[in-house]
């Protein structure tokens, strides 16, 4: 019982604050709305009870790539009022395909073939189940090969943001080591033969 | 005697491939010696077959020497048939081959071509000699192309000449479509018989004759006669019958002695052959042979029309062998198959004659051929004069030469015959006599006789010609005077031919001539009578009246008659017939096919066109790269949906 | 209604998703916007995954939603990393702005 109006509230919530973050106009409410998006469906994780990536839904994607976004959008010089034109011009079209998607999935969703007899209500877990140690006791053994590779990407993510934005600064004096070691003698001395002054 | 009868063609044939190949190396002479040699093996070989066959009395030998491949029941053979009419053709080709080649050693002794001639006219005796020999139609057909390409190679002897290369297109062409006829006519005897070897075409023959096919449907044709028709229609390729005898006056471009033998003594006569040893099949049809009658008696009086007007000497020989050759075929049409095989073989040595005589006539006057510029050269040329003389009666007929006896068995025969065109034939060949009389003496009194109109120059170095010249030409006479009187007999009126030749008991010519003959001087006299003989010296005087008496009459005639003049100066208009429709039509439908076939259809729309419609479309579609980021997204989402759509409601 | 379905999270999802799709077509000016659209979608799915990884007892949908997680972070800070980039070059982070790779 209580569960399903802590559904509905905050899928209501989650569904009007995902309206907000495409309809404001300030990208970074937009920002804002995505937080709150990504706290509500948090939430309703958590109903589904999968605790730990509920909170790794808020610690990662909201602490790490939400922040990184109102960086970002704080960085750039936006000219706000260029940003509303074309706005009302597009609003049908996006509606009606909108509402086409939807559609087309609810008419899936609904139909008698998603009907199971083994969802219909969901298993009930021990007293004791947690979530952490149920993902942990897999990750790590039978899908420790996918996890490695989710580290490689980062990796990988890290190096190419990295590459992409550095700017080389010209105007610093630095020394660099290895040109001073890679000296010859004929870089720096020239000895030039010249008639001896005797008197 | 097997080994004889493979000699005789591998000589000549061993003498063309040493001199073709190895000319440069065994020099001029090494190479007329080895040429005559090969020829001269031939012809006595050949002898040796004529007497075995003639005099011994020797049975028919018909064998396959090498079977090339069996196919469907199909035998493609190389072999040999050598009967009376083998052995008589054998004897005639390679003799007038033989005096050919010791004619070419003073005709052609300046030549740069001087060893591929003889090597040329070597390969020509020996393709003949396949051709006489042969006893099936594969190596009939064989030696019938095989002289046709030697003729275009020597007409186009002198291949720098542009005459020269025209003229030896045209025969090859002309005779290519009397070949399609020939190879039609195979075809229906093969199609009919199942079987190429004569012996068992004629065997089957009977089973020809009530069959009939649809060529265009509706119309029933007699199987017969369509395949006997269509292997005329080769003989009037090669043996120039009109309308397809336009090429023989153009090949005289080519040098004197090829002229002689190809196209007087046996390449044109190998028609006449063909036609003589398909007798069982020709006798089946009075169709056909009506038509022979027909074509040939048309040939044989409007050609010999043609040789009054010509100026050129070999031009007016080269007419005259036409109309000899019409002769020949009347006597086919009139079933006198064996009279006209006389005629073939006595009008080889007086037309070989006739043109070597020419020859020498134009070596002395240093290659002019005009008879306008020549004139009075009985006394430079005596010997010359005297052979030439002895050729010309035998063609006219006169009584004795050998010409008379074939000529008066054509027209004897002729009267006798049935067939329908025997009438129109008989009155043809008899005209054909006076105006055969009349062209010959012309051209005799205007070249060695009357007023000398050469220049100085030439008339300083006219004389004899070299002995290697006159005595090919006494050797030639010697036959054209006497053979006709010593042959007859035996030719006509023995079993000689009885083997090869067959004539039903309707077709009666060659029995009333049987009738008529009682004996050579009997014949002679019988001559003597008013009749062709008649005519013949009528033809000689009017000669004589018009061009040595009062030659300004031959202009006045002239220009009393100027459209029967313009008419025969320009052949009848074939050649200009041939060229507007037959060669026009061709180049229109090239023009056509190039331009709109080739560069409209197949450069434009094919080739050209189906890279510009890859272009077109090309251009249209790639206006779906706009740059635009939410046109790429959106584009991403339609499909999204449509993917759905097609899952979810499908 | 009263008792919670699979239905119900997967309606919602459908929702959020479409909002997403929505953000996209209709935003033509910023491209951080259609950025957090693309996160909004992500999110969407990893709904769906927890609610049959709930309602199936399946551990493995958990998992995946981990790596999506992942996959997701890396994304966002590479796009962010273009973008800046590409402000830098253009001065402009309109969509509009940036037609280059075309015909």
């Amino acid at each position: 019982m209580i569960e399903t109006i802590i559904f509905y509230v905050f899928a209501v919530a989650t569904v009007t604050s995902a309206c907000a973050v495409v309809t404001v106009r300030n990208p970074v409410h937009a920002a804002l709305f995505l937080v709150l998006t990504f706290f509500t469906s948090a939430v309703i994780w958590m109903t589904l009870e999968a605790e730990f990536l509920a909170i790794s839904l808020v610690l990662v994607y909201v602490g790490a790539v939400m922040v990184l976004f109102i960086f970002v959008v704080m960085m750039l010089d936006i000219n706000v009022a260029r940003m509303r034109e074309g706005f009302v011009r597009y609003l049908p079209l996006g509606l009606a395909v909108a509402v086409i998607m939807l559609l087309m999935m609810l008419s899936v969703v609904t139909s008698d073939v998603f009907v199971m007899e083994v969802g219909s209500e969901p298993v009930a877990k021990a007293a004791d189940y947690s979530n952490t140690k149920a993902l942990g006791a897999v990750l790590y053994t039978d899908y420790v090969f996918a996890f490695e590779i989710a580290a490689v990407i980062l990796l990988v993510a890290i190096i190419a943001a990295i590459s992409l934005t550095l700017r080389k600064r010209g105007k610093t004096k630095y020394q660099s080591p290895s040109a001073q070691i890679a000296v010859r003698k004929a870089d720096r001395l020239r000895i030039v033969k010249m008639p001896s002054s005797e008197d | 005697m097997e080994l004889v009868y493979l000699a005789i063609p591998l000589a000549s044939l061993l003498g063309a491939i040493i001199a073709g190949f190895f000319g440069k190396q065994i020099g001029r002479s090494g190479a007329h010696c080895v040429t005559i040699i090969g020829v001269a093996v031939s012809f006595v070989l050949s002898l040796l077959v004529l007497k075995n066959v003639a005099i011994d009395g020797a049975a028919i030998y018909n064998q396959s020497v090498y079977t090339w491949m069996i196919s469907d029941g199909i035998r493609f053979e190389v072999g040999f048939l050598i009967d009376g009419l083998t052995a008589l053709m054998m004897a005639v080709v390679t003799a007038v081959s033989l005096m050919v080649h010791i004619y070419t050693i003073g005709y052609m002794h300046d030549d740069p071509g001087y060893q591929r001639f003889f090597s040329y006219i070597s390969l020509f005796t020996f393709s003949m000699l396949m051709l006489v020999m042969s006893n099936n139609f594969l190596q009939l057909f064989f030696g019938w192309e095989a002289v046709g390409l030697l003729s275009y190679l020597l007409i186009g002897f002198w291949f720098k000449k542009e005459t020269a290369i025209y003229a030896n297109l045209k025969a090859f062409l002309v005779n290519r479509v009397g070949d399609f006829g020939f190879l039609l006519g195979i075809a229906v005897v093969l199609m009919f018989t199942g079987s190429l070897d004569y012996y068992e075409v004629f065997d089957r023959a009977d089973s020809m004759v009530t069959a009939t096919m649809q060529v265009i449907p509706g119309m029933d044709w007699s199987v017969i006669t369509l395949a006997c028709i269509l292997l005329f229609i080769g003989a009037m390729g090669k043996s120039a019958q009109v309308p397809l005898h336009v090429w023989l006056p153009d090949s005289m471009e080519g040098p004197t002695p090829i002229s002689a033998l190809i196209h007087a003594a046996t390449m044109v006569t190998a028609g006449i052959f063909m036609v003589a040893r398909m007798s069982p099949l020709f006798e089946l049809s009075d169709t056909a042979l009506s038509f022979v009658i027909v074509i040939g008696a048309t040939t044989a009086f409007f050609m010999g029309l043609i040789g009054i007007v010509q100026n050129d000497i070999k031009r007016v020989v080269a007419y005259s062998t036409l109309s000899q050759l019409g002769y020949m075929t009347v006597a086919l049409g009139a079933s006198a198959y064996s009279a006209a095989i006389f005629h073939l073989m006595t009008h080889a040595f007086f037309k070989a004659l006739l043109f070597l005589a020419a020859g020498s006539v134009i070596i002395a006057m240093h290659h002019e051929q005009d008879i306008r510029k020549m004139g009075g050269l009985k006394k430079y040329m005596p010997i010359t004069y005297w052979v030439s003389l002895v050729g010309s009666l035998a063609l006219i007929g006169f009584p004795g030469s050998s010409g008379y006896f074939s000529k008066d068995a054509i027209l004897i025969a002729t009267a006798n015959s049935e067939v329908w065109g025997s009438g129109y034939a008989y009155l043809a060949v008899l005209l054909g006599v006076f105006v055969t009389a009349f062209y010959s003496f012309r051209m005799f009194f205007l070249v060695f006789h009357g007023e000398e109109r050469m220049d100085e120059h030439t008339r300083e170095h006219l004389h004899e010609t070299a002995p290697v010249v006159t005595v090919p030409l006494i050797l030639l006479a010697i036959p054209s005077a006497i053979i006709g009187w010593l042959t007859i007999e035996t030719v006509l009126f023995t079993d000689f031919f009885d083997q090869a030749i067959i004539i039903y008991a309707e077709h009666g010519a060659m029995a009333a001539v049987a009738e008529a003959f009682h004996g050579p001087m009997n014949f002679v006299l019988h001559g003597l009578s008013p009749g062709p003989t008649w005519l013949a010296a009528g033809g000689v005087i009017s000669a004589w009246y018009i061009y040595l008496k009062k030659p300004q009459l031959a202009g006045a005639i002239r220009q009393r008659m100027e459209w029967v003049y313009q008419l025969l100066d320009n052949k009848y208009y074939f050649d200009r017939f041939n060229e507007i429709v037959f060669a026009g039509t061709a180049r229109a439908v090239g023009q056509v096919l190039w331009r709109l076939g080739d560069a409209l259809m197949i450069d434009g729309m094919i080739i050209n066109g189906s890279a510009r419609l890859v272009g077109w479309f090309a251009g249209v579609a790639r206006q779906v790269q706009t740059g635009y980021l939410n046109h790429y997204a959106f584009a991403m989402i339609s499909g999204l949906i449509l993917l759905l759509g097609w899952v979810v409601l499908g | 209604m009263m008792t919670l379905t699979l239905s119900h999270y997967l309606i919602l999802a459908a929702v959020l998703f479409s909002i997403s799709i929505a953000g996209i077509v209709i935003n033509r000016k910023n491209i951080i916007i259609l950025l957090m659209s693309i996160e909004l979608m992500l999110l969407s799915v990893n709904l769906n995954f927890l609610a049959f990884s709930h309602y199936l007892d399946d551990i493995a949908g958990q998992v995946f939603v981990f790596f999506i997680l992942t996959v997701a972070a890396a994304e966002a800070a590479i796009g962010l990393a273009i973008l800046v980039v590409l402000f830098r070059n253009r001065g402009s982070i309109n969509v509009e702005d940036i037609k280059e790779l075309k015909w």
